[in-house]
């Protein structure tokens, strides 16, 4: 009996190995680690709006619409509960990228609205959390990257034979990977146009 | 099917072979020196002094700053060429991440410093802005680059000199990883363990393919542990002999089959210019850091 448990497991050590299961489990593992990265950039994006909505009011508090869209597109965004296990429910993912990309325009409105002011430009504080505001856009963008890395590797190893297999024993599926939210926007060429603009109040 | 099989696998290999090329993204170039100017900007006493200081500054900090000049970053933004070349360096030692990458697109106009993890809180997003702004642009707009890198490492070995970080190993024993530590430190248990395991198997399967599985379940256990597949095959060797020579003497002496073949190589623990070249040790890039142009 003992001999027979021990020969037992020496075998499943040795099947598990060849067929993609520890592969699954650490590509698994990974995801969840570099989705973990892109929330916590989100949230750390997140926190920033309530200081960079106040400075810019300070200068341009006639700008209602375009800070009135950060916040709305800010307490939007923190309405979503936004935990780990969403990468496992496709539709609460979709809704959480289409609003946290709605917070990416609203913030790079608020960003382009900021222009027309010199001495909103020059402030300090403003130039400050438009640094922090860039790297964490940028951060926000590396994270993503690695995450689509991620269930890509993960996504062929679940669809590649014989892993394929194991997979389907075990109960992995192929994990949704991150879109751009404006798909349409970007494959239609940007309209210039030559007309005078409404001068900045 | 074995036909349409032979095909996916060609088409991979073609994929995996030409995505780099198809992707016609400048390629990073190989570190081997703390200064890398692909642009001839700088001349060679310059880069000589520069490397000297942050030498001087990784042996006694231990956090590795590298500069990059490239005539240009396009089709890729300077942020995404950076991050990738911060990907393939892993400038700063492992676990501490504190490694600083600056870029220069000379022809693109715009430099960045790209930060590493360990380093995002000493040096925040805003105080790279205030680096790349206050003191490297209005250099490069003069045409002074060796004056602004210079003044832009001064800036970042300043701020990174004010915190604590693990303080710099010394240069010696770079063979020494941790893995032999971990051996040392746990001697008598893992022979101990051997022992018993490889009397089990005996038992089961008879001494000499019992010492054979077990020379070679002690030589993966090695291989995993340490990645390393001397290393690996050294265990392997020696459990075999242990376990066919342990209890009763005697019999034929045969080489086990443990290890595996190929290249695999152990995780670089550390980098520095150990050996004449320089390289990365392991560190981390999340994307911190700011841009500036001129």
């Amino acid at each position: 009996m003992h001999n027979l448990s021990l020969s037992l497991m020496l075998f499943l050590a040795v099947t598990l190995s060849g067929c993609g299961y520890n592969t699954l489990q650490s590509t698994d593992e990974q995801i969840k680690a570099n989705w973990a990265e892109v929330l916590n950039q989100y949230q750390r994006r997140a926190d920033l709006v309530p200081n960079l909505v106040n400075v810019v009011k300070g200068f341009a508090a006639q700008e209602k619409d375009v800070l009135l869209g950060v916040t709305n597109a800010r307490s939007r965004v923190g309405s979503i509960q936004a935990t780990p296990e969403l990468i496992n429910n496709p539709e609460a993912f979709a809704k959480f990228q289409s609003v946290q990309g709605e917070l990416t325009s609203a913030l790079s409105r608020l960003l382009v609205v900021a222009e027309n002011y010199p001495q909103l430009k020059s402030d300090a504080n403003f130039r400050e959390l438009q640094a922090q505001l860039e790297g964490t856009e940028n951060r926000i963008t590396v994270a993503r990257n690695r995450y689509i890395k991620a269930v890509q590797e993960y996504n062929v190893v679940v669809r590649s034979f014989p892993s394929n297999l194991t997979a389907m024993v075990f109960g992995f599926q192929v994990k949704p990977s991150l879109t751009v939210e404006n798909e349409k926007e970007i494959s239609t060429a940007p309209k210039v146009d030559f007309s005078t603009p409404s001068p900045a109040k | 099917m074995t036909q349409a099989w032979g095909k996916v696998a060609l088409a991979f290999i073609a994929l995996l072979l030409f995505a780099p090329l198809s992707a016609a993204e400048v390629a990073v170039p190989p570190l081997k020196f703390p200064i890398t100017d692909l642009t001839g900007t700088l001349s060679a006493s310059e880069t000589a002094q520069l490397a000297q200081k942050l030498t001087a500054f990784e042996a006694k900090k231990g956090s590795q700053i590298a500069v990059l000049i490239v005539p240009t970053t396009q089709p890729e933004t300077v942020e995404q060429y950076s991050i990738r070349v911060a990907e393939a360096w892993k400038l700063g030692r492992k676990g501490v991440d504190d490694g600083v990458l600056l870029v220069i697109a000379k022809h693109d106009r715009v430099s960045r410093i790209e930060v590493g993890y360990g380093l995002e809180g000493v040096l925040p997003d805003a105080m790279a802005k205030r680096i790349v702004d206050g003191v490297m642009v209005p250099a490069f707009r003069e045409g002074d680059f060796a004056g602004g890198v210079d003044a832009g490492i001064e800036q970042i070995m300043a701020v990174i000199e004010g915190e604590p970080l693990p303080p710099p190993q010394p240069r010696r024993g770079n063979g020494a990883s941790a893995g032999t530590g971990i051996v040392l430190d746990n001697i008598i248990p893992i022979f101990i363990g051997l022992m018993v395991l490889g009397k089990i198997l005996q038992s089961l399967f008879g001494r000499f393919i019992g010492a054979t599985v077990m020379s070679t379940a002690a030589g993966f256990i090695g291989w995993l542990v340490f990645s390393s597949v001397i290393l690996a095959g050294v265990i392997a060797v020696l459990t075999f002999f242990m376990s066919l020579f342990g209890g009763s003497g005697g019999g034929i002496s045969r080489g086990g089959p443990g290890g595996w073949p190929g290249g695999f190589s152990g995780s670089g623990g550390r980098g520095g210019f150990g050996g004449g070249g320089f390289s990365g040790g392991g560190g981390g890039f999340g994307g911190g850091g700011a841009s500036g142009r001129w």
